[in-house]
């Protein structure tokens, strides 16, 4: 969040805009809130919204306890006598909801169960390979979001420049040098294209980019599955499946640790990124710009923005970021072919991401970690305790959501309401 | 958090084409001719780099017809040309109308599209047979969900709420149906239990849209991912284990009405279908009557458009929006039915794959019309079907392609191709009473 105290077009914060109109005058609250935004962020802490924050996670990982509970075997035969014997419900619920939890803990961070030290640490590194696309996206739509632009279109996007990479990840043989490279250029080239699809039809006729990127999503999807049909371009010789041949050893991310662990570049790509996007935001004129667009284009017009033309080019930086997400699944996680499920929901995924983040580039990576945790620790819960890793997107979509109304928060915690300053 | 707040400016509030960047001049009589140029020179070269010969054959007729009609057979290549013919004169109609500054009567291109479908399907089923009923009659069939969530979401709209979830209403409603119609035995309590679920969706987005004034869209997409996370949890966690007496309910018949389902071609395929598709026609009915016809309708159309306004005049705003859009949700988590109780016959994970979203797009495409929503979710269950119809005979066509055509039809349609649309004023802008 360091970024926030930097000069920059004013932001409305959920305090003063949701709150403040019930306490004060609005015309005078309007215009005592504007010098007062760049000092947001310390306000927000000290009248409790980080607090709002925890109490959000608190929430969603309370009721992800009531659905295992409620779900859970052992819970709904002692919830039968629970006024005989009380003590067998309070254990079986515990052992439930408590096993759930230490076994996401142990696939997502640290594993007690074996000895060697590397191997007690390898969930870690799990959570790193999760989180990296998991930023990268989540950067993608942060970016559109900071232009006013709601990218949905993370999974067609992934799905074009996983496509386009994977052609050129088995199709070609070239050296490592050069090969690898290549193949991630050409598929952020073509994530760029399908997001700037989407912001020059806004720019050009007004087109609202959340019906555009839903439907180039459908599109891409039927466009990759018509790609997997042809030997020209994606299909397996002899196979029927949907999917296309491995990728060369060339154009495969390379392990960052050493073979045992599965953690590849494209965690290191999605932190280059983040730098990449935080000074692109901050420090340059193009930043600047997309700011002053997402807070009110009318404004940016008149200074003299071509506020068209901003829309294209962050939809095409999201797209490309977004690209990089999607090469990063088919030349690093899954590297034996392209098929149609390589966007492995990160696309949706990445929007919870960066609404968590609050559109920023470190509460991004924060966000990414958090979630990436959540993706790894999903799975070991599952193979583990015989729980669906879908409770992770119920726990996900909750805290979003929480996060979205801190007023929601308040009332259910009774707590005070915010000061106006 | 600024994102998750962010009031969306009136001028670009909702799904409205974004008045700042969007052209000023009406485009909407300059574009169809060119439309429809472009489509006959589809049609047209189609035609000359694989053409076919032989025969096609339209089935007219159902098998249980009481007045049979005969079968059509037509050769394939000529007619194809005669329909590039009758293209072409109605986009030179077309052109001769916008040189003139006519208007664009709505005649060209329905009598465009049905030239050009025939053209196209002689081509496509060459050498073989069309059988017309099955192929409308399945249309029907596969827009109901669509039908029932547009419907949802043009009343949503027009009071002013914008509702993505229409894909969580579907497949909470389908999971709702499901259960329900499982342990009741009971496909219309399994229709009721829908309809709740998709209310209870709605009353989660108001809570948040209209009580909480967070971002719309967000609030909309966020619920999509909470309850495919939450049927997905729940149905490997409870359904899967006891799937024959959770899942297995008990669907919808196909009930042919007396009279109406006799009439030669219509009969077959509207009045032979399930109780679903009749209490279609009532929803359509009553929802397009009540919103133009009655005061109740004039109340959610002016919170839709003017909130302040409807205010002054004592209308309660957020009560309107509330009572609308549990409606709406009702409406749409009917839809969901269509899955459990016409379709598949038991639950399945991520079972809508993505009809919400096409409902959506109807809703945008039927410019928040509640009849010319319900058209446009028609004509996207024809391109469905229509797909399954030429896969089934083997035609040239990808079958990737027609899948994506409702999608990129939508496209040209937001990009203001097939006219100017415009959504409800206050569309996505949350009213706070002053």
């Amino acid at each position: 969040m360091s970024d926030t105290d930097k000069p920059q077009p004013a932001e409305p914060e959920p305090g003063t805009q949701q709150t403040a109109p019930r306490e004060v005058d609005p015309a005078e609250d309007a215009a005592a809130a504007q010098p007062d935004r760049s000092r947001s962020v310390l306000r927000d802490i000290a009248t409790g919204n980080a607090l709002s924050g925890v109490l959000a996670v608190f929430l969603a990982v309370l009721v992800g306890s009531v659905m295992i509970a409620a779900t859970d075997e052992g819970v709904r035969e002692t919830v039968g006598y629970v006024t005989a014997r009380p003590s067998d419900f309070f254990t079986a619920l515990w052992d439930a909801v408590s096993g759930a939890y230490t076994a996401m803990f142990r696939g997502a961070i640290f594993n007690n169960l074996v000895d060697d030290p590397a191997q007690q640490w390898r969930p870690l590194t799990e959570t790193l390979k999760y989180a990296g696309p998991l930023i990268l996206g989540g950067l993608g739509v942060g970016l559109a979001f900071r232009a006013a632009l709601f990218n949905i279109g993370g999974r067609g996007q992934m799905l074009i420049a996983g496509g386009a990479a994977g052609w050129v990840g088995f199709q070609l043989d070239l050296p490592m040098a050069v090969h690898l490279p290549l193949a991630i250029i050409v598929g952020m080239v073509f994530g760029a294209l399908w997001g700037g699809i989407a912001g020059l039809l806004k720019a050009r006729t007004g087109a609202h980019e959340v019906i555009v990127t839903i439907m180039l999503n459908y599109v891409a999807y039927y466009l990759l599955f018509w790609a997997l049909t042809k030997e020209a371009l994606l299909k397996t010789p002899g196979s029927v499946n949907p999917k296309s041949p491995p990728m060369h050893d060339t154009a495969i991310l390379p392990k960052v640790l050493g073979d045992r662990f599965n953690l590849h570049l494209g965690f290191v790509l999605a932190l280059v990124a983040v730098a990449v996007v935080w000074w692109l935001l901050n420090r340059s004129t193009l930043g600047y710009r997309i700011r002053a667009v997402g807070e009110n284009p009318h404004a940016a017009r008149a200074s003299g923005i071509n506020v068209g033309k901003t829309y294209t080019v962050v939809m095409m930086i999201a797209g490309s970021l977004l690209g990089l997400a999607g090469v990063n699944q088919v030349l690093g996680t899954v590297t034996t072919g392209v098929s149609l499920d390589l966007d492995a929901s990160i696309g949706f995924d990445a929007i919870t991401v960066a609404l968590l983040g609050r559109s920023r580039p470190l509460g991004i990576l924060a966000a990414g970690l958090l979630f990436g945790a959540f993706k790894a620790g999903g799975f070991t819960m599952q193979a583990s305790e015989n729980i669906s890793v879908d409770l992770v997107l119920v726990v996900q979509s909750l805290i979003v959501l929480f996060l979205a109304a801190p007023a929601l928060v308040r009332t259910i915690f009774r707590l005070p309401a915010q000061e106006a300053k | 958090m600024s994102t998750l707040t962010d009031q969306p400016t009136p001028e670009s509030g909702g799904l409205a084409p974004d008045a700042t960047v969007a052209p000023t001049r009406s485009a909407g009589a300059r574009k169809l001719p060119v439309v429809l140029g472009v489509l006959t020179l589809g049609l047209g070269l189609i035609l000359v780099l694989s053409s076919h010969s032989g025969d096609t054959t339209f089935q007219l007729a159902a098998d249980t017809d009481f007045v049979a009609l005969p079968d059509i057979v037509v050769p394939s290549g000529p007619t194809g040309w005669v329909m590039v013919l009758a293209c072409l004169a109605l986009t030179a109609e077309a052109v001769r109308r916008m040189l003139g500054h006519l208007r664009q009567p709505t005649w060209i291109p329905v009598v465009f599209a049905i030239a050009w479908m025939t053209g196209f399907l002689s081509w496509a089923a060459a050498d073989n047979s069309i059988r017309v009923v099955s192929l409308f009659g399945g249309a029907v069939a596969l827009a109901i969900p669509l039908v029932f969530g547009a419907l949802g979401g043009v009343l949503g709209e027009r009071a002013g709420v914008v509702n993505i979830a229409i894909e969580g209403q579907l497949l909470l409603g389908a999971f709702a149906a499901a259960i329900t119609a499982s342990t009741t035995g009971s496909p219309w309590a399994g229709l009721v239990s829908a309809a709740i679920a998709g209310a209870l969706v709605a009353l989660i987005l108001g809570l948040f849209a209209i009580t909480y004034f967070v971002d719309q869209v967000i609030v909309g997409v966020v619920l999509n991912v909470l309850v495919l996370g939450l049927t997905n949890f729940l149905f490997r966690q409870v359904l899967t284990p006891n799937a024959q007496t959770l899942n297995a309910p008990e669907g919808f018949d196909r009930v042919p009405i007396p009279v109406l389902g006799d009439i030669p071609l219509v009969g077959p395929i509207f009045f032979r279908q399930t109780a679903l598709v009749y209490v279609l026609y009532l929803v359509v009915a009553l929802v397009a009557y009540a919103l133009y016809r009655t005061r109740w309708g004039l109340r959610v159309r002016a919170v839709g458009e003017h909130p302040k306004a409807a205010d002054t005049v004592g209308i309660k705003v957020n009560r309107t929006r509330y009572r609308t859009i549990l409606l709406a949700g009702a409406i749409a988590g009917m839809g969901g039915a269509y899955y459990t109780l016409v379709s598949v016959s038991q639950f399945n994970r991520e079972l809508t794959n993505g009809a919400g979203y096409i409902a959506l797009a109807a809703v945008i495409f039927g410019k928040w019309d509640p009849i010319r929503a319900t058209l446009a979710a028609l004509l996207f269950g024809f391109a469905t079907n229509l797909q399954g119809v030429l896969s089934a005979i083997g035609s040239p066509v990808p079958s990737q392609f027609m899948l994506a055509l409702p999608y990129v039809v939508t496209l040209f349609a937001v990009a203001g191709l097939v006219g100017r649309s415009r959504a409800p004023a206050a569309d996505g802008v949350p009213y706070k009473q002053q």
